[in-house]
């Protein structure tokens, strides 16, 4: 067992991080109050990442990725962790599912991705089905060879830059004995296909400037080239390509809360009332002892579900239980974080309150805390029958 | 030509120095350590040079620790194509003296034969500012310190020099030291590729005894204290009783 980080590794840590500190620290309050990323610094962020040769470093090298491990990439999302997401969006990481095109969709998409050239977004949820993705209502038809797509999806991250998007949409039903089960197929879709609307969605109160979009389908015709793996096998290329993404969330939040901790500790340090650095009392004190040793703990569990995917071994519970728990941590860190700063802590004077906002997406998106919940539980009861 | 950049392993500049509690010097254990800023520059000089066709290698040199292997890779991994490692010490806590060092990298230049040497101003630990310094003097050689800009054609390099005064431009002869300044350049991150490259290029471990020095210390640090917390100050109501709080503190 060794716990070191490699040299290449720990040069890619202090990369990632400089560019953060020096390329999105400086533009983070700017976009908190805009809402907005301005095109040319995102064209600009993105280039210099390119120039880098960090664009796509979680794809491999025979497409032009960096082919980094998923540990090395694991270290690369947390160190973007710290910045703002609406900034790191452009430190360009597509969606590995990419990888299932085949044919001439490896240059129309594929390699375009790669290479920066075109953003993609990944559109699986709906109104009426979220945690429950297979409830989708989204769906497809045949007609004459082609496919037929009516229906909407929410929440789609990426939204405003992506030039087209991976879509998740009904392709049947089959009847089962524990009842009917709908038949999945991901689709690419180009912005401005004619019947396909990509439109702004809510205001959120994490991440701002990281904007979520609605998709509205209106009888919009799509060829079988369209189609991202097997007819009728969404599931498929969902659970090959997709099931690491809950890692980078988990890495997301050790980053994150890593960041607030040093706001924490100085503050801490700092700050006098009762004629003494408020760390002097133990109430201080032993909160930031308990964050330190839960950052610990989820950074640990997040770089060691990495490993266990390097490693060929089964990774799904311990994936769930770092998402679970990494996001869980965040939300305690920024809340104490917040708390001794006092009433200092809800103002924008400090990036606190917002690290505070931002922690709450992170429960809840690419499966909620019940749900990671869900997926242990039945890892550890299912061979038992319960 | 070739190029030597010597590059120090130093506390990183984020870091909140805290003294060691007898007083020996500054607590580095478990503290982030990085390349000298100011080396950082010269490296980023140097293979700006050899990008521009005036230089051909660029050699990075440490002398210290075992673990300023990391210093040179990260030197590797900016460009430099190759290192020179000089382990001076097994103690963390030993500052190699500048006398030390100079007399090492005259040792490397004998062997190496480059037509510059670049060096950082001073390292932000000790701030010394005197390798380069002692390294032209050692050498016999022509020395361009503190440069904001730096040109070289053939026998000769123009320099830019920030002194107190302002700006005074210099030429000099090659071979020459020159230490660089902050506003020299602004040094590039580490590419992905250049990262990955780094592992495989050559990086030669030597000892001080390699060449012939002693590296233990001369100096002694009798003492190190943490600088004087900055008293509060005062808010005056205009400006004549500023002027007066100025004369009553003989500031005036
Ligand atoms: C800002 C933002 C961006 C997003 N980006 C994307 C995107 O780019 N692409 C995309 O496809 N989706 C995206 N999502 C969707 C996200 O993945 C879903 O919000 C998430 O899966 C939860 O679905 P839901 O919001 O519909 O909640 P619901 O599924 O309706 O859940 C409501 C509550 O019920 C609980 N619950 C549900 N089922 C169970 C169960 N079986 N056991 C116990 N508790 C349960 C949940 O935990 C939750 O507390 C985004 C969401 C947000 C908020």
């Amino acid at each position: 067992m060794q716990f070191g980080l490699s040299e290449e590794q720990n040069m890619i840590v202090d990369t990632v991080r400089s560019f953060v500190e020096n390329e999105i620290y400086p533009y983070e309050s700017e976009v908190e109050q805009s809402g907005q990323v301005p095109h040319e610094l995102g064209e600009a962020l993105k280039q210099k990442v390119i120039d880098l040769g960090f664009y796509a470093c979680n794809f491999p090298e025979e497409v032009g990725g960096a082919g980094l491990s998923h540990l090395d990439f694991t270290l690369v999302e947390r160190e973007l962790g710290r910045g703002s997401m609406a900034l790191t969006h452009f430190f360009g990481r597509p969606q590995n599912i990419l990888m299932a095109c085949e044919g001439d969709q490896r240059e129309r998409y594929l390699l375009p991705a790669v290479r920066g050239e075109k953003m993609d977004a990944l559109a699986m949820t709906e109104p009426e089905a979220g945690s429950d993705v297979r409830g989708m209502k989204c769906s497809a038809m045949r007609s004459g060879g082609d496919w037929i797509i009516n229906g909407s999806k929410h929440f789609i991250s990426g939204g405003e830059h992506a030039d087209f998007f991976i879509v998740f949409v009904a392709t049947g039903e089959d009847q089962t004995p524990k009842g009917p089960k709908k038949r999945i197929t991901a689709f690419l879709v180009d912005r401005g296909t004619p019947g396909f609307e990509a439109r702004e969605g809510y205001k959120s109160v994490s991440h701002r400037g990281y904007k979520n979009y609605v998709l509205d389908f209106t009888d919009c015709r799509l060829p079988d080239a369209q189609v991202l793996g097997e007819v009728d096998g969404g599931f498929a290329v969902m659970n090959e390509w997709l099931y690491a993404t809950r890692l980078t969330v988990a890495a997301f939040s050790v980053g994150r809360a890593r960041r607030c901790f040093d706001y924490a500790l100085n503050y801490a340090a700092e700050r006098k009332q009762f004629g003494q650095q408020i760390s002097k009392f133990q109430g201080v004190s032993f909160q930031i002892a308990d964050m330190i040793t839960e950052i610990d703990a989820a950074d640990w569990l997040t770089l060691s579900g990495a490993w266990r995917l390097d490693q060929g071994l089964p990774a799904n519970r311990e994936i769930a239980s770092a998402k679970l728990y990494a996001t869980e941590m965040l939300a305690r860190v920024t809340d104490t974080t917040l708390q001794i700063h006092g009433g200092m802590g809800l103002m924008d004077d400090y990036p606190i309150e917002r690290f505070w906002r931002d922690a709450r997406v992170e429960r809840i998106w690419d499966g909620t805390s019940e749900i990671q919940r869900h997926i242990i539980s039945r890892d550890l009861f299912r061979p038992l029958g319960a | 030509m070739k190029v030597i950049v010597p590059v120090k392993r130093v506390i990183d500049y984020n870091v909140k120095v805290r003294v060691k509690a007898d007083g020996s010097g500054v607590d580095l254990a478990n503290v982030k350590m990085s390349m000298n800023p100011f080396d950082e520059i010269a490296v980023e000089q140097a293979i700006r040079l050899k990008e521009a066709g005036k230089a051909d290698e660029v050699i990075a040199v440490s002398v210290g620790v075992k673990q300023a292997q990391e210093t040179l890779r990260t030197a590797l991994a900016m460009g430099a194509d190759r290192a020179i490692l000089v382990i001076a010490s097994d103690d963390v806590h030993t500052d190699i003296e500048p006398l030390t060092v100079a007399k090492i990298l005259k040792g490397i230049i004998d062997e190496e034969q480059p037509g510059l040497v670049l060096c950082g101003k001073q390292a932000i630990d000790n701030d010394m500012n005197a390798t380069g310094q002692m390294l032209s003097a050692l050498m016999g050689w022509s020395q361009a310190t503190f440069a904001s800009e730096l040109d070289i054609d053939g026998d000769s390099a123009t320099v830019t020099r920030e002194v107190d005064g302002g700006l005074q431009t210099i030429k000099v002869n090659m071979p020459t030291v020159v230490t660089v300044d902050l506003r020299l350049n602004e040094p590039r991150y580490a590419s992905l590729p250049n990262i990955m490259k780094a592992k495989k290029k050559p990086l030669d471990e030597k000892t001080a005894a390699d060449y012939g020095v002693d590296a233990s210390p001369r100096l002694e640090i009798v003492n190190t204290v943490e600088p004087a917390a900055r008293a509060a100050g005062i808010k005056v109501g205009s400006v004549d009783e500023l002027i007066e709080k100025l004369k009553e503190a003989g500031a005036v």
